[in-house]
């Protein structure tokens, strides 16, 4: 029977301890804030690890106490004494007043200056790249404002730059998210919200997301982060100022139902936004829609029923062709590649 | 019919605490479905393998909405009605036909709310509700439920807040100062101050957010002017004064049980009130840090921060105040004390992570993310869950008159504890690994899969232990008489019977102090000196009034709600179209008050024969 209750109190206490191990070993290998890739989420990273010891200090500190408290004290079966009324202990109080409010300068002090230093505007400094960010019901909009430059869905950037954000919403609010190179900022519709963000000293792909709930595919609304060496950044720059070039004849066909159907929505030339996201270089994108594979398969199925694919709230009309029609679009989407 | 048309306030609280369980269990089957979903990743071709994202972003709204207005509120106003006129030795509250009022306008709000599962407009924009994606342009009838189920189950908040006001100010016993009223009946008054100021916030934006979707008004549409972001300002003005009304009950809750269990005074009872009343004010001075990304700025943030990391200074004088509490104790683990002690470090971990996320810097990180999920779970589960579960157990007894059994008490709360860390523990991490909170899917391979899983198996595991606690409720109705004062209890409601009479108290009681029937225990007495000679009582009369007048409500909220929708039925269409549905609902309301004010009812009196008689 005392054997049971035992077991009783410790089967909790070991799952809670396994999942504590697990949740040591499980790192994640995604785009996220506690794998900080560039400086700004480094600052924030250091400030989330400083709040972390703080706090795990103190619930040992309340954890002891507490497990002392309630395995001494037990009431003992039989005894029916009555334990001494306190009515409390001015010396106590003070003390757990005054060691928090200590505890909380600590922590205080760096947070309000992070808070203030990660506020610098950049927008008049031409060392830094200029970056007009828009969140779409469901997808990503930047515009490169120096560089007459529009794109969606994949940022592209050159390694160890500073970044400053321009940012705005079409619609709903959306929250403009890289995990690995720092915090997030929302993205209102009728203003601008400026935010800075450094590159990573290494060439990579990150993950960007929307972090504000936008409606019904609010889960799929991510963007691709490339992150790539100084000189392919001015190599993809050109290529992007550079008019469309001539397509194959074996599109053509592909490209006359583009311009039918599709032109008035996407342009595919860099230098007009478009309603829709602008597709020129569109073939060298990681993903389609932000989030699928990019295959033929995909792009095809995306193009005939958007609505399965990101619910009824997305703003791609459903077009009214064949599948030959469809496949023949797909194949010139393929060519739209930089250089 | 008695139930309808009850004015007692322990009738009323068990009506709240009815509808409150119902739809904690409605809520609950909901976060199941959520876990549910969130158990697997995304297939390849980027198929859901359970819900659609629409059909998700509907569950975990109404989960979020029921939870906290459906079932934390009404089963702590619940626990309001059934203990405090008991505690501070009353007959009554102070306006019991206001009181029925305020439980009929909450259910009816709620059934309104839930209708919508029926009509298949499901509110799908959160439960913060954010502008412009619940205004007309972005979302459907959905969010009319949203905006005026909610208004009127508001009312009844509001109301029941400003009763127990005048309750605890007026009608103490003889004898009972503030400083000698229960920590329990305090964190009620404070919260009812804090309801008095919150909920007309919420009104107020339910209203414009009504008139922005209903008649095109644009306080919120910024295409002709509006300003979104004003709705999260006047949502957060009341909805983080919200989580401490919520809170602070429950806070008041735990030091009364940890007292009885571990038959001790309650330790630091000053500062104690002290400092709830200090969290009450500052409940109002941090809106803010929900909105650190929405652009404020540098200095708002740092000041919002700083404000928010403040709270943490009084909650820890309480906390430290319960551990010396049962410190030199003699320690008894009823079921009630098991919820009660695991109380403590549970909502410990949701406090530390609270400051955590007060840091500007690093919310930016936290915002939105699944460590926003287990942190509001830890303190709104692991705080206010917890010690209502515990507060259930306690106080069951008084209420029902029976015992609940122990033996499935004990396994409700392992079952729920253990499930309730396993569930939430792990969303921290997936907080920290980026994983966004409101998402109805996830990519595979980014280091989430494993820890969905597990949270997944958590819930089930909690599942199990509220339908043990289910279990116990129906066994107990046949289950042991309760006695008078089962726990060897300390406040003035363990004085009387179990079930307590209608009128409470027989002779108002005395009271000479901090824990007044402790002690009278104390000088060999078994009962309170009674503070006047025995008399006939005064009762008021039952009404069925505030039923119809909810009713009215809830009729002339759907008039409004479909005044712009097309039916297949021409007559139908007339119906709502010309607002006669919605005047008619109106109507009713108004004929209600004009007959309350115009029909005088002096109630009745119970005299002193009968009080004799009962023994
Ligand atoms: C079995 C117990 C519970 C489970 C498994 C659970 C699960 C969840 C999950 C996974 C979410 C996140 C939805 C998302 O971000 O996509 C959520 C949201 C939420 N939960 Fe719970 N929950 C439980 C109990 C409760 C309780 C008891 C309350 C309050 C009394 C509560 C209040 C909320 C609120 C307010 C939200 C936010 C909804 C929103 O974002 O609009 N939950 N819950
Ligand atoms: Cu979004």
């Amino acid at each position: 029977m005392n054997r049971w209750h035992l077991w009783k109190r410790i089967i909790p206490l070991l799952m809670v301890f396994s999942l504590l191990l697990t949740g040591c070993s499980l790192v994640g290998q995604g785009s996220n804030p506690i794998d900080p890739k560039a400086s700004v989420a480094e600052e924030q990273y250091g400030l989330i690890l400083l709040s972390i010891g703080i706090m795990i200090l103190v619930v040992i500190v309340v954890f002891a106490l507490y497990f002392y408290a309630i395995v001494r004290y037990r009431r003992k079966p039989g005894d029916d004494s009555i334990p001494k009324q306190v009515e409390g202990s001015h010396k106590l109080e003070i003390i757990w007043t005054v060691i928090p409010m200590i505890l909380l300068l600590i922590l205080a002090v760096p947070s309000v200056a992070l808070t203030f230093s990660q506020d610098e505007d950049y927008s008049d400094d031409p060392e830094v790249i200029q970056v007009k960010a828009t969140g779409h019901q469901f997808w990503w909009e930047f515009e490169y404002s120096d560089l007459g430059i529009y794109t969606a869905q994949d940022l592209v950037l050159p390694v160890n730059q500073r970044v400053q954000f321009e940012l705005t919403s079409s619609d709903v609010i959306h929250s403009f998210w890289i995990p690995a190179m720092g915090g997030k900022m929302d993205t209102n519709p009728g203003m601008t919200n400026l935010l800075y963000l450094d590159t990573p000293a290494e060439p990579e792909v990150l993950l960007g997301k929307c972090a504000e709930f936008c409606g019904e595919s609010h889960a799929l609304m991510d963007f691709k982060v490339k992150v790539v060496s100084q000189e392919e950044y001015d190599t993809w720059v050109a290529n992007m100022q550079a008019p469309a070039a001539v397509v194959e004849a074996d599109v053509k066909s592909g490209e006359e139902l583009f311009k039918q159907n599709c032109m008035s929505c996407h342009a595919i030339d860099a230098g007009t936004p478009g309603l829709g996201p602008n597709l020129k270089g569109f073939a060298d994108r990681e993903v389609v829609a932000g989030y699928l594979e990019m295959t033929d398969g995909n792009i095809f199925e995306w193009i005939k029923k958007p609505e399965e694919f990101k619910g009824k709230t997305v703003e791609m009309p459903a077009i009214p062709l064949d599948d030959n029609q469809f496949n023949d679009i797909v194949q010139y989407l393929k060519t739209l590649k930089l250089e | 019919m008695d139930w309808l048309t009850t004015v007692d306030h322990k009738k009323i609280g068990i009506l709240y605490f009815a509808a409150g369980g119902f739809f904690f269990i409605v809520g609950g089957i909901e976060a199941l479905l959520i876990r549910l979903q969130l158990m697997f990743p995304m297939g390849a071709n980027g198929e859901s393998w359970f819900l659609t994202g629409q059909t998700y972003n509907e569950i975990m709204t109404m989960h979020g909405t029921t939870m906290i207005f459906l079932a934390a509120m009404p089963l702590i106003f619940g626990l309001m009605n059934a203990v405090v006129p008991l505690q501070i030795g009353a007959r009554d509250v102070a306006f019991p036909f206001l009181n029925s009022l305020g439980f009929w306008t909450f259910f009816f709000g709620g059934v309104l709310l839930n209708i919508s599962w029926f009509t298949g407009t499901v509110p799908d924009i959160g439960w913060t509700a954010y502008a412009p994606l619940s205004g007309s342009e972005f979302s459907g009838t959905g969010s009319d439920y949203y905006a005026i189920g909610l208004q009127i189950a508001g009312i009844g908040t509001l109301v029941g807040g400003i009763n127990f006001l005048v309750t605890i100010i007026n009608m103490r016993a003889p004898g009972m100062t503030f400083m000698r009223m229960p920590l329990f009946t305090w964190t009620v008054f404070i919260t009812s101050g804090i309801i008095l100021f919150a909920f007309p916030a919420l009104a107020v934006g339910l209203i414009y957010i009504t008139f922005d979707r209903l008649f095109d008004a644009n306080f919120f549409v910024t295409a002709t002017g509006g300003n979104a972001v004003l709705w999260e300002h006047i949502f957060w003005i009341f909805g983080h004064p919200e989580v401490y009304i919520l809170i602070l009950p429950a806070f008041g809750a735990i030091s009364e049980i940890l007292p009885t269990f571990a038959r001790k005074r309650l330790f630091g009872y000053s500062s104690m009130v002290f400092a709830t009343a200090l969290i009450g004010f500052l409940s109002f001075m941090v809106w803010a840090h929900h909105m650190f990304t929405v652009g404020m700025g540098d200095i708002a943030n740092a000041l919002f921060g700083v404000a928010t990391m403040l709270i943490a200074i009084p909650t820890g004088i309480k906390v430290f105040n319960w551990l010396f509490t049962i410190w030199g104790g003699k320690i008894q683990f009823t079921t009630a004390m098991l919820y009660a002690t695991s109380f403590i470090p549970t909502f410990v971990m949701g406090g530390v992570t609270g400051v955590m996320l007060a840091i500007p810097p690093a919310d930016f990180q936290f915002h939105d993310s699944y460590f926003v999920v287990a942190h509001f779970h830890y303190v709104i589960v692991g705080g206010i869950v917890l010690s209502l579960l515990a507060a259930v157990y306690y106080w069951w007894p008084k209420m029902f008159g029976r015992m609940l059994n122990e033996t499935l008490g004990k396994w409700s709360f392992w079952l729920f504890f253990s499930g309730f860390h396993l569930t939430f523990f792990i969303q921290h991490f997936l907080g920290l690994w980026g994983m966004p909170r409101r998402v109805f899917t996830y990519l595979p391979n980014q280091g989430w899969d494993t820890a969905n899983f597990v949270s997944t198996i958590g819930a089930f595991f909690m599942a199990a232990g509220v339908i043990v606690i289910l279990l116990n409720v129906i066994i107990s109705i046949k289950g042991p008489k309760a006695p008078a004062d089962p726990w060897d209890g300390r406040t003035l409601e363990w004085s009387i019977a179990s079930p307590s009479p209608e009128y409470n108290f027989k002779q108002l009681p005395l009271v000479r102090g901090l824990d007044a029937f402790w002690l009278e225990k104390m000088d060999g007495k078994k009962e309170m000196t009674p503070a006047e000679p025995l008399g006939p009582i005064h009762m008021p009369s039952a009404s069925i009034l505030p039923f119809f007048m909810s009713l009215g409500l809830f009729i002339a909220g759907f008039g409004f709600m479909y005044r712009g929708y097309e039916f297949d039925s021409a007559f139908i269409n007339n119906l709502f179209g010309n607002n006669i549905i919605a005047i008619c609902g109106l109507a009713i309301t108004l004929v209600c008050m004009f007959l309350r004010s115009v029909y005088d009812d002096h109630g009745y009196h119970i005299e002193v024969e009968e009080l004799q008689k009962e023994g």
